[in-house]
C-alpha cells in the first residue's frame, strides 16, 4: 500500500452532482440516521458517490461534507482511509486481481500478466477507457484460486485463457456471468461429490430415534415437585 | 473516596480519573506523547505503558484506563520499563535523526524521553519512511518526517479552537497529518499546536532557525494584546525578544495564547521610535532629549490648562499613566480620557464593577446562560473564545448573540443585527428571554463596541434593564461582564484617568481640536483614536514607542517603552491586577514612560514627588488601594445597576458590531508585525469554514 492522495487537479472534474437516481439512494441512507448523527453517513454515500462515478473526486468529497454538515477534512480522511474508495479516475471494469499465496501458487502471476499484456501497467485506465487492474490483498475466496474481483463480482478459478476471455467478452459489452470458471458449482469439487457418496449413508439405519431432546422441557415430575 | 495503590503507596482519587492521573497524584512521571489534559485521549503513542492488578497480564496503556478502587498500579517494575523502551524504539523506527538541525532539539518530549527510554543504537535496517511536508500557512511549519502521529494538533484545532481543519489522512504507516488540500489553518489559536506538538514536527516558522531554547533567558511577563492579561513567557537573546510562550494560568489563559500574543512580537523590531523628534517646518527632525523637553515647555507656558488634553492608549501600563495623571492634574488639566471616542462606561464616579468582566473567565464557566452583545470574543479575546466553546461543547449553557451573525466556533441563538433586539428581550420577548428568565447564573458579555457610539447611552441604558429584568446581579452571583479590548483600560480606568472635573472626554478633545479651540494634545499611544481624527492646528504630543498613526501627526515624539521592555502593573478585564519586570531594554534613546513624565514634570516647575519606581508605586497603592493586591481578580461583586440608566435618545438601527475588525492589527506593535500582516492577507482571502456553528436566526 501507499500514500493515498486525491488525483491531480488536472483530473478533477469542475463539479460533482449526483444523479437524480443515486440522490434517491443518499436519501435512504441519511434518512437511517438521526440529525444529531448526520454525518455517520459518510461512507454510504461516498459508496454511492463510487458507484455513479466509479471513483472519489475532490468535488465530491466537498459536496458531501456540505450534505452532512461536517469539516471537509474529516470526509478526505475517510475517503484516504479505506482502500476500497479509489481516488483517481478508473475504466469502467475495475479488475482487483488477488495475489496472496494461494492465489500466487495457483498462477495469480500469469493473471496479472494477461492483465498488463491487455489492458496496460496495473493502477492506470486502459486506452479505451474500459479496464483498470490492481493487485490486491486475499479477497477470501481461496477455494476458488485464482480469482479476480471484477466491480462488484467474483471471477473465480480462472486461467489465463479464461480471464482473456473475460476481457473479451467485456470488451464487447457483454456481461459475464460471476462464479467459477470451471465445472463445479460456487466451491464444491470439480466435476462432482468426491466424499460421502455411499448411498447408505442416507437411508436412516445410523439415526436412532431419541428418547428426550436435549432442550426439551421436562415434564410431570418438575410439576409434582413444583406441587 | 476510592484508593488505589501506587507502587505500594496509598492514594485516594476521586472517582472518573484514569491509572495515569492517580499515579501522578502519587507522584509518579508517566512518560508520554499523545495524552494531553485538556484534550481528549487518543491512547495511540502507548509511551504510558503501566501494570495494573487486577488485570491483563500485559502492560496497560494508563492514558485511557480508568482507575478502579483497589487497584494496584506499578510504574517502575522492569516489565514496564521494557515495555516502554519497546515503544520507544518503534517511535524512533522512523524518526529521523536530525536534532541538530531541529527547532525543537533541547524542548523536545522524544528526545527527553528517549535519554530514559531510548536504546544507544538502532536495530532498524530498512529504510525509514520519509513524509513530505505540509503547509500550514504562515505561523505553522511543518517538518512531517518527524511526525509521531500523537494527534494532539487534530484534537486541539478541533475541540478547543473549534475550526477543524487539521486531519490525519491515510493509514498505518502511511498516515500524515495534514490541512484539507494544504490550505492554511485559519483559527486564531492556531499557535499552540506548535506547543503541544511533542516533537518537531509543527514548529513555530517566524521562529524558525533564530535562536535554541538554551540560548534565551526567559521572563514572566503578561501579554497585552488583548485585555485578558494571559500570562506569557517572553524569551530573549540579547536586545532581541525572540518568541512569546503561554505561562499555564487555570484562571485567565488556561495554557493556550492567541496567534497575535505570540507572533505579533516581531513588530517590536520594526517601526521603532528609538529618539525624540521634533516637527520643524513641517517635518519630524531626530532631536535631543532636551530639545523635546523645550519645545513643549515653550508651547505649554502660559498655554490655558482648559486647552490643553491628553488622550491614553490601549497599551499603557499603570505606572507611566499615574506619572502623566499626577503631572496633568498638577497643571490643571482636567481633559483626560482613556477611552475611545464616544465611550459611555467607566464615566467618572462609575462604579468599578460597571467596567469590569466581573464574574471573571474560570467564574463564566458556571452561567448557565450567556447574552453577547454587541461583541465578537473571537476576534476581542480569542482564549476567552475558546473557554466558551468550552462550555457550549459542555452543553452548560445557552449562548445568545445581539451583533451580525458570524463564525464563534460554537453554536448560538442569533437574537438580532440590531439594538431593536435588545428592546424585545428588555420586554421579556423571544424565546431567549425564556432561557434568561429560568437562568439561576445569568451573564452578559458587553462588548465595548456597542458602548462606544452616538447612541451608546442608549444602549447601556437598555442593557441595564436588560441586566435588571434577568437580575443579572443577584445573591452570589453578578453576570454583568464588560469585553474590553485593550490591555491598559481597565488599569487607566482604576486610576481615574477619564475627565476630570468639567473635562472634556476623547470625541469632544478631537472635536476641540478639530474646531481649533485645543492648543495642545498629549497622545499617549492612542494611535486608534487620533488614526483618523482631523487635528486641526492643535501641538500634538506623542508619547508611544512605534511609529503609527499618532506619530505621523505629532509636533514632538518622546520615544517610550513597549511592554517587554519596561515593568509594569496591567489590570485586565476581570480587574486582576499583574505585574510584570523588564526583558529587555528601550529601543535607543527611549525611556520608561512613568520616567519621560517626572523628567518632563521637572522641566514644567511641577516636580512629581517620586524618583523611582517604587516610590511611584508606593504612592500609587496609597492613592489606589485596588493595586495593591496583585494578582487576585476581586471576588464577583454586585452594584448598583441603576446607576447605569439614562433617559436617553432612541437607539439608532445600526448594526451592534464588535469592536476589532481585524483581529491582526489592533495595536501598534501588530500592526507594524510583518507576521500579523501576512495572517490578515490571508485572512482576508479565506473562505470561512465551519461545520460546528449552526445559527438558529
Amino acid at each position: 500500500m501507499s500514500v493515498r492522495r486525491l488525483a491531480p487537479a488536472d483530473q478533477q472534474p469542475q463539479s460533482f452532482k449526483f444523479t437524480p437516481k443515486s440522490l434517491e439512494v443518499v436519501k435512504f441512507w441519511m434518512g437511517k440516521y438521526p440529525e444529531a448523527r448526520k454525518r455517520s453517513a459518510v461512507i454510504p454515500l461516498l459508496w454511492v458517490v463510487q458507484k455513479q462515478e466509479g471513483w472519489v473526486s475532490e468535488p465530491a468529497i466537498q459536496l458531501i461534507a456540505e450534505m452532512l454538515e461536517m469539516p471537509v477534512i474529516r470526509v478526505l480522511e475517510v475517503a484516504t482511509f479505506y482502500t476500497m474508495f479509489h481516488l483517481h479516475p478508473v475504466g469502467k471494469n475495475v479488475f482487483q486481481v488477488c495475489g496472496t499465496t494461494p492465489c500466487m501458487l495457483r498462477g495469480a502471476n500469469d493473471l496479472k500478466a494477461a492483465c498488463k499484456k491487455h489492458m496496460g501497467p496495473k493502477d492506470t485506465v486502459s486506452k479505451d477507457g474500459l479496464f483498470t487492474w490492481q493487485e490486491v490483498e486475499c479477497l477470501g475466496a481461496c477455494a476458488n484460486a485464482p480469482m479476480v474481483q471484477i466491480n462488484d463480482y467474483y471471477y473465480e478459478d480462472l486461467t489465463v485463457e479464461s480471464l482473456e476471455k473475460l476481457i473479451a467478452d467485456l470488451k464487447a459489452g457483454k456481461k459475464p456471468k460471476p462464479g467459477p470458471y470451471v465445472k463445479r458449482f460456487n466451491s464444491a469439487p470439480e466435476g462432482g461429490e468426491k466424499t460421502l457418496l455411499d448411498p447408505a449413508l442416507y437411508d436412516g439405519h445410523l439415526g436412532k430415534p431419541a428418547k428426550t431432546l436435549p432442550n426439551a422441557p421436562t415434564t410431570g415430575k418438575s410439576k409434582k415437585e413444583k406441587a | 473516596m476510592p484508593t488505589a495503590k501506587v507502587n505500594g503507596q496509598e492514594v485516594e482519587f476521586e472517582n472518573g480519573m484514569t491509572v495515569l492521573q492517580v499515579a501522578e497524584l502519587a507522584g509518579e512521571e508517566i512518560p508520554r506523547f499523545c495524552y494531553h489534559e485538556r484534550l481528549s485521549i487518543a491512547g495511540n503513542c502507548r509511551m504510558c505503558l503501566v501494570e495494573v492488578k487486577p488485570g491483563p497480564p500485559k502492560p496497560q496503556a494508563s492514558c485511557a484506563l480508568p482507575a478502579m478502587d483497589g487497584q494496584e498500579i506499578t510504574t517502575n517494575s522492569p516489565k514496564v520499563k521494557k515495555a516502554r523502551e519497546g515503544v520507544m524504539e518503534f517511535l524512533l523506527i522512523n524518526h529521523p535523526l536530525d536534532c541538530p538541525i531541529c527547532d525543537q532539539g533541547g524542548e523536545c518530549d522524544l528526545q527527553d524521553q528517549a535519554m530514559a527510554y531510548g536504546r544507544d543504537g538502532s536495530r532498524f535496517a530498512e529504510n525509514k519512511r520519509a513524509v513530505e511536508d505540509k503547509e500550514m500557512g504562515p505561523i505553522i511549519k511543518t517538518e512531517m518526517t518527524r511526525c509521531i502521529q500523537c494527534t494532539r494538533c487534530v484534537r486541539f484545532i478541533t475541540e478547543v479552537a473549534g475550526s477543524p481543519q487539521i486531519g490525519a489522512t491515510g493509514r498505518g504507516e502511511d498516515l500524515e497529518i495534514t490541512t484539507y488540500l494544504e490550505s492554511a489553518v485559519t483559527s486564531e489559536l492556531s499557535g499552540n499546536v506548535i506547543d503541544l506538538c511533542p516533537v518537531g514536527a509543527l514548529t513555530s516558522k517566524p521562529y524558525a532557525f533564530q535562536a535554541r531554547p538554551w540560548e534565551l533567558k526567559k521572563h514572566e511577563g503578561i501579554d497585552v494584546m488583548d485585555a485578558m492579561g494571559s500570562w506569557i513567557r517572553i524569551d530573549t537573546r540579547g536586545p532581541d525578544v525572540m518568541r512569546v510562550l503561554p505561562r499555564q494560568n487555570d484562571e485567565i489563559n488556561e495554557e493556550w495564547l492567541s496567534d497575535k500574543s505570540r507572533y505579533a512580537i516581531d513588530g517590536l523590531r520594526t517601526q521603532r521610535l528609538d529618539t525624540p523628534y521634533v516637527r520643524q517646518k513641517g517635518k519630524l527632525k531626530p532631536a535631543t532629549w532636551d530639545e523635546a523637553f523645550a519645545a513643549i515647555e515653550s508651547q505649554l507656558s502660559g498655554a490655558d490648562a482648559k486647552t490643553i488634553g491628553a488622550i491614553a492608549g490601549d497599551l499603557n501600563e499603570v505606572e507611566g499613566l499615574k506619572a502623566a495623571l499626577d503631572l496633568f492634574r498638577s497643571l490643571g488639566v482636567q481633559n483626560t480620557d482613556c477611552r475611545e471616542a464616544g465611550a459611555v462606561y467607566g464615566a467618572p464616579g462609575a462604579p468599578r464593577e460597571s467596567y469590569l468582566f466581573t464574574c471573571g473567565f474560570e467564574g463564566l464557566e458556571q452561567a448557565d446562560a450567556v447574552l453577547i452583545i454587541g461583541s465578537n470574543p473571537r476576534l476581542e479575546a480569542p482564549v476567552l473564545n475558546a473557554r466558551l466553546r468550552k462550555m457550549w461543547l459542555k452543553g452548560s449553557a445557552e449562548i445568545g448573540l445581539v451583533g451580525p451573525v458570524m463564525d464563534l466556533t460554537y453554536g448560538y441563538d442569533h437574537l438580532g443585527d440590531e439594538a431593536g433586539a435588545l428592546e424585545d428581550l428588555a420586554k421579556g420577548k423571544g424565546a431567549f428571554a425564556k432561557v434568561l428568565k429560568a437562568a439561576k447564573r445569568p451573564a452578559l458579555i458587553i462588548g465595548t463596541g456597542a458602548l462606544s457610539r452616538p447612541d451608546a447611552a442608549a444602549i447601556l441604558n437598555a442593557i441595564s434593564e436588560i441586566a435588571q429584568k434577568y437580575k443579572v446581579v443577584r445573591e452570589g452571583w453578578s453576570g454583568w461582564n464588560l469585553m474590553h479590548t485593550a490591555a491598559g483600560r481597565v488599569g487607566a480606568l482604576d486610576l481615574g484617568f477619564v475627565p476630570g472635573k468639567g473635562g472634556m472626554d476623547t470625541a469632544k478633545m478631537l472635536a476641540a481640536a478639530k474646531a481649533g479651540k485645543l492648543s495642545t494634545l498629549f497622545v499617549l499611544g492612542a494611535d486608534e483614536a487620533v488614526a483618523d481624527a482631523d487635528l486641526g492646528e492643535s501641538f500634538v504630543v506623542y508619547v508611544g514607542h512605534h511609529g503609527d498613526a499618532g506619530a505621523s501627526k505629532a509636533n514632538v515624539i518622546l520615544p517610550a517603552a513597549a511592554y517587554t521592555e519596561k515593568p509594569g502593573m496591567y489590570v485586565n478585564m476581570e480587574g486582576r491586577v499583574q505585574a510584570m519586570g523588564r526583558c529587555v531594554f528601550p529601543k535607543g534613546e527611549a525611556k520608561d514612560d512613568w520616567a519621560i513624565f517626572r523628567a518632563l514634570s521637572e522641566r514644567l516647575g511641577k516636580t512629581l514627588p517620586y524618583d523611582s519606581l517604587a516610590d511611584l508605586r508606593a504612592r500609587l497603592i496609597a492613592d489606589h488601594p485596588t493595586f495593591g493586591r496583585l494578582g487576585y481578580a476581586p471576588e464577583p461583586q454586585g452594584f448598583d445597576l441603576t446607576a447605569l440608566a439614562s433617559k436617553a435618545s432612541k437607539i439608532s438601527t445600526k448594526p451592534l458590531t464588535g469592536a476589532v475588525d481585524n483581529f491582526y492589527f489592533t495595536n501598534a506593535i501588530a500592526r507594524a508585525s510583518q507576521t500579523m500582516a501576512t495572517c490578515a492577507k490571508l485572512q482576508s482571502e479565506a473562505q470561512p469554514t465551519n461545520a460546528n456553528a449552526k445559527v438558529t436566526a
